[in-house]
Parts: C-alpha cells; structure tokens; sequence
C-alpha cells in the first residue's frame, strides 16, 4: 500500500500496538498531526500543555503497564522540551518512543528556523536513535526503534524524521509486534555458584530494584524468600515488587531507606540483588557498602557488574531464568536466628518511630497524611510523586498492594515530572492515582493541570505545601549552617483559586482532619483535585544517611537545634 | 591503587552515519581520556574498525569495553593482547635541515628504516613506521635537530595467526546486551 511517510509513521504506531501518544504539534510535524487525524479512530492523542508534559506523560504511561509509550515532538524548541523527559526515562530503564519532526533534508546543517540537531543532543540519554533521511528506512527504524526500547534492559529511543520524509510516499505493509530479542540463558555453572552461595548463608537479603519491579517477579521472590527464610529490602526503584503488606518484606533501604532494611542489608552475609544498579543513593560510601558481605546480582546488563559495587558473583542473563533455576534447585532452610535478627531490627525502627510520633506534637506530620492516604485510597491505587522530601516520604509509607503502583523519577530526580506521568499513568491502566508533590516540584510543570482538566482525568493532587524547597532546606539545615540560601518560596500562590482556575477543583488541609476529608471527598470526583496540604517547613526526611557516608552514619531523629529559623 | 596499563582495543562498528559520534560521546559520557583513536576501512564494506588506545586500570579496561558492547551499531569489541599482535603507527616529522646536521639526521632515518620524503634546502619530512616505542625512540632522537612540525596517525593492530576479530568468540562469554 502507498502511503506518505507521516501516514508510514502513525500506521507503524498502531502495528506496533500504540493506542495512546502524548504530543505537541509544530510546524515539522504537521503532517504526522495530519495522519493521526486521520486515523482519530485507530489512535488516541492527548495534547499535553508543554513537550516536557507529553515525555513525562508517555514515560508514566509505560512505568505503570511496562508497554512502551510513546511522545511526539516538532523540530528545534518542541524536541528539545522533551530532552528532561527522555533522561528521565534513561536513568529509571523505561521503554519509550520519542518521534520528532525535523527541517526537510534540503535545510539540514543550515540552522534553519526550528532546526537542532536533536540526535546529536539526545545521544547520551538515549539507548540508541535514529535520523531518518530516506523513507525506505522510516517503518523499520520505528519497529527497531520499539524492539530496542523493550529488550534487554529498557530505555528510551528517539526518531527524528525531516519533514521531506514525512511527506514522500513509499510502500507500507503493516507487520506483527516486533518481539523483545531474547536474553541469553545463564549457563549452569554460574547458577550452581549462586545455588551454593545461597545455601551456606546464614543471613540472606533478597535485594530488588527496578530490574525485579519490571519484570514484576513479586511472587517468585517472595517464594524464594519462603524457601530460604530471607528477608527482603528495595532499592527506590523496587518499590511495589512486593506488596507492602508481606511480613519479610523490610521496604526501601539506603539514603532515605527504612531503618531496619537499611541495617539488615547491612549485618546479612548474603545479598541477593535482582535488577539493582547499587546507585550512590542506595549504598552511600561505597567502601563500606556491605563490607564482609557476599553479594550475587541478576541483571540483563553486563556494564552493570562491578561497575559502582563489585560482586562475588554477577549472573547477566534472562533475569527470570536464573532467578526460577536458582529457585527451585536452593535448599529450603529456616534461619530462625536471623529472623530474630531482623525482627529486633523491626522493633527498633518502630521505637524510632513512636519516638518521632510523639515529638510531633499536634502538627500534622507527612507521616500522618501518608496514613490517611494508605487508609482511604482505592484499590490498584498508583502513587506517582515529583521529587523532594514529599518524595521520599511517599517511598517510606506508601502501602502498594499490586505491582508498578509506584510512579516516581528516581535515578535523574527530575522535579516537574509528576503531574505529566499522573496523566499517563491513569491515561494507560484506568486505576485510580495519586499524585504526591510538592509546592517546589509542583511549580515547575503545573500547567499539565490544564490537561488533566480538558480530558478529564481524575486524580487526586496531594500539595504538600511547606513554603520552601524542602529537600535542599534540610541538607542546609544539617550541612550548611542553616544558611537557607534561595530555598525559601515566599510566593503567594493560591492553590485553591489555582486549581479552580484552570477548571479543577481545589481544597485546602491546614490539620490532619481537614485532611481527611478532604482525601476522602477526593477520590471520589471523576476529575483532577489538588488538595492544598499544609506541611511544616522544617519536618525532616528521616532516616537519613549523609552524603557520602554509610549506615553507621545514619541519622534517625532531628536534633533540637535543626529547627530553622528565617 | 591497581596498577595503571596502556592497552589497545579494537571495535568493528557498522560503516554508518553517526556512528564514531556514538563512541566518541560514550567516552565524554561515561570519563573516559583516550590516548590515541583511529577509524577506517575494513575487509567488509559493512564494518569500520576502531582501534583505540587508553591508559587506566583493570576497572577501566572493563568499563571501556562493556560500555562499548553496549552500544548499538558496535559489532565486536576485543582487547589486543600485547603479546600476540601486531601494532603499527605511522608519523611524519618535519625537520630543520642544514649542512651540519644533515648526515647525522640521515643516518637516523637510514638506522630506524624510515623514509626521507620532501627534501629542500632548510627543511627535510621524514616517514617512520612501526611499532609505536620505535616511534617515540625516533622522535626522542630528532629532538635536537628541531622538529618543525609532527603528526601521528595512531596505532592500528592486527592480531598474529590466521584468526579474525569478528570470528572470535567474545572472551567473558557474556553476550551482546539488547
């Protein structure tokens, strides 16, 4: 069949299995607009308020179901907007499609109006791209371009098409869905070390990260955990794998991370990392990660082994594979002992906890929100957040009773991304979400509001608003001798009147009553809602390991000097 | 500290467009200093070869290569072992020529089996071949003759014996990460 390149392009999509695509229409790429009217029927567009929104949207569209989504950009301004979106989407292993428009062939190299060099611009922060300059190329450079971003460890793929190539026409016959190219099976050999190493320790750590969360291997891990009476931490990333509810299960460890995960990871004789990248945030000083711990590592990507932790034993293969082998031929053993272990670990975090409870006096704590939230949000919930302290509270005390519930830009910390991933993570599964962020954050990418309003997308908008940009506050507060240099907000937004301006609705929670009912009239409005939360601006993200330090640093309550004062 | 080596990897890539950018800026990406680089031709029209040299230790020996492997339209990476290859490099160097030190200079070029090229009345241009210490040795001779100007091609290296790169099974056994 003949068609014209941009019509090549929107039809690849669909043979592809694309039934939703977050965009911006610009000059280069009115004729890829052209064809998605066309074919209005066959594939949904929402136009988002800014590029950056739609990458945001397509990468929360792809976390919360793992198919891949897809954004689509003009030349110059529209496909540098999305430059944030696609790091975003490379750091956390996201699969993604960014098309993009360029000048025609003839304009190239001649800084013609709307004209960057966008591949050049997104080589390191994509897994590979493409600049399309003859049509022959255009269908299969997408197919490969979906292949790439699906297989092996994930990530993001741009196509730049100029503008002569979307208008020539060439034959196109749809195909199937291109298959992930399969991993390679880990050899016996190395599963039988892994084996061996599992049934001499005494303390096992089952440690999962994005790699465990995408491949959603909640149950296998939880078998094994069974098996070989472990306990089990997360990295960031991790969070959801498991639900929150399973008893062995300790949450997230490292900087931010849980105390008892933290520790334990800390005093087990074995980790067992699946799909973990060991990042800075995750094992602080690197030297004295783990010290006098065996680690093994599951991951589908060779460059990860040995490069920030080195392992006793690195398995690169089909992740599953080696995990079900290693499954099913490990002892089963209890290690009553380490239980105890860790249990006095549990116990100890919860005294830390009451602790902090009981110093809070009457204020309403983000401990005491996140109650609310877990106690009143609907099954399947996602929680999707920007990043800050409103972050890192949402990874300590979400409760995620299914997998990729937990929506959040963890390995680049891109502020501004929430809103935009809300909208594709609702857009893509239809399941209630809750969007966590900040007044900083929120700041940043609020007119995606306006999107969520035009295609009604219900979500419930916790502000967590505390006048300052918290995050950086508490390391200056703790590091920089209170000096809280451009971290206070004094603006005078109002985000009720805000909410209402761009057609949502807007409530406001000064205490944890007002609170509640306001989260609980929320989740039931079919449409975005933000609830103004008032937070204090010197609350803590605790505990804490300082920067560069382990987790004989950590940092578990606030000190009576550490409240601020400006 | 873990001892710091000079060593000498090859890369098959595809002969496409962009592709020495996408090794180029994986090294800028990922800190990676090189010491020297070169690209060309190979016996497939589909394939350019690459041969860099670095200095760094085991980490980033490993680092280098599985950073490269990584990279689509990157077809084979292999170290050059140092015992079994062959490396060459070739440089022009442009020297002072005067009556004084012309027969010593020539008896260097006629020594180190290099070629005299362009020969005027106040300057001579020198190509030397060969491995790249016999090349550093030469230039370290000519130093006081005065060296007007020089350059370097970088190394290229074969392996010895009747085996290719691209028929080589990948040493770490790890496959190509898709």
């Amino acid at each position: 069949m003949k068609m014209t390149g941009a019509e090549i392009i929107i039809n690849t999509l669909i043979e592809q299995g694309t039934t939703d695509v977050f965009g911006y229409p610009g000059g280069q790429v009115i004729n890829i607009y052209d064809a998605l009217y066309k074919n209005r029927d066959r594939i949904n567009h929402i136009l988002t308020a800014h590029e950056q929104g739609a990458a945001h949207a397509a990468d929360g569209y792809s976390r919360a179901t793992g198919k891949v989504g897809v954004c689509i950009a003009t030349s110059g301004p529209g496909a540098t907007n999305l430059v944030t979106g696609i790091a975003t989407a490379m750091l956390d292993s996201i699969p993604m499609v960014a098309i993009t428009g360029n000048v025609p062939c003839s304009l190239i190299g001649k800084d013609s109006f709307q004209e960057i060099d966008i591949t050049g611009i997104t080589l390191p922060i994509t897994k590979h791209n493409y600049f399309v300059n003859r049509i022959e190329d255009l269908a299969d450079s997408i197919r490969e371009a979906f292949q790439i971003a699906k297989s092996g460890r994930p990530g993001p793929v741009l196509v730049d098409v100029p503008k002569d190539v979307q208008v020539a026409v060439y034959d196109f016959e749809p195909q199937g869905i291109v298959e992930k190219i399969p991993l390679p099976k880990a050899d016996d050999a190395s599963i039988d070390e892994a084996v061996a190493l599992i049934n001499e320790s005494k303390k096992p750590y089952i440690y999962i990260g994005g790699g465990a969360a995408g491949l959603k291997m909640g149950k296998e891990i939880i078998e094994l955990a069974e098996k070989i009476d472990a306990c089990i931490g997360c990295t960031f990333m991790g969070l959801s794998a498991v639900p929150d509810d399973y008893d062995r299960f300790l949450g997230m460890q490292g900087m931010h991370g849980h105390f008892a995960s933290s520790i334990s990871q800390k005093h087990a004789d074995l980790i067992i990392g699946v799909g973990v990248r060991f990042s800075d945030r995750a094992t602080g000083n690197t030297a004295k990660f783990a010290k006098g711990t065996k680690i093994i590592q599951l991951d589908p990507d060779f460059a990860e082994i040995n490069k920030n932790i080195n392992v006793d034993l690195g398995i690169v293969a089909d992740v599953r594979d080696s995990f079900l082998r290693i499954l099913e031929k490990v002892d089963k053993s209890e290690k009553p002992e380490w239980k105890n272990e860790v249990a006095s670990y549990k116990i100890k975090e919860e005294e830390i906890a009451e602790k902090a409870a009981k110093m809070a006096g009457s204020r309403m704590t983000p401990k005491m929100v996140f109650d609310v939230i877990n106690e009143y949000k609907l099954p399947r919930t996602i929680i999707t957040t920007d990043v800050g302290q409103h972050q890192m509270w949402a990874a300590q005390y979400s409760k995620f009773d299914t997998t990729r519930r937990f929506v959040s830009s963890g390995g680049l910390g891109t502020m501004g991304f929430g809103l935009g991933a809300a909208i594709g993570a609702r857009v893509a599964t239809n399941d209630p979400t809750v969007l966590i962020t900040g007044d900083g954050s929120f700041g940043m990418n609020l007119n995606e509001l306006a999107t969520a309003v035009t295609y009604n997308v219900p979500l419930v908008i916790v502000l967590c608003n505390n006048g300052v940009l918290g995050m950086v506050r508490q390391w200056q507060n703790l590091f920089f001798g209170k000096r809280f240099s451009n971290t206070v907000l004094e603006r005078k937004t109002d985000f009720v009147k805000l909410a209402e301006a761009f057609g949502a609705t807007g409530m406001r929670a000064t205490n944890i009553s007002e609170f509640e009912n306001a989260f609980k009239k929320a989740v039931e409005i079919n449409g975005p809602v933000v609830i103004d939360t008032y937070i204090d601006k010197d609350e803590f993200v605790l505990p804490m390991l300082p920067p560069g330090g382990s987790i004989d640093d950590i940092i578990t309550e606030k000190g009576d000097d550490a409240n601020g004062k400006n | 500290m873990e001892k710091t080596n000079k060593f000498v990897i090859a890369v098959y890539v595809e002969n496409k467009y962009g592709v020495l950018t996408r090794v180029t800026s994986m090294f800028t990406r990922r800190g990676f200093n090189i010491d020297a680089l070169t690209v060309g031709e190979t016996e497939s029209p589909e394939y350019s070869r690459i041969t860099i040299c670095m200095s760094g230790d085991g980490y980033a020996r490993e680092q280098l290569i599985n950073q490269l492997r990584k990279l689509y339209n990157v077809k084979k990476v292999e170290v050059i072992e140092e015992n079994s290859s062959i490396k060459r490099e070739l440089a022009l160097i442009k020297i002072k020529n005067s009556s004084q030190t012309r027969a010593d200079v020539l008896s260097a070029v006629d020594v180190y089996r290099a070629k005299v090229i362009d020969f005027t009345a106040t300057e001579m241009c020198i190509e030397i071949t060969g491995d790249p210490t016999k090349i550093n040795a030469f230039i370290e001779y000519m130093l006081p003759y005065g060296i007007l100007e020089m350059c370097r091609t970088g190394i290229v290296a074969l392996e010895r014996g009747e085996g290719t790169l691209l028929s080589k099974k990948t040493k770490t056994g790890v496959h190509k990460q898709n």
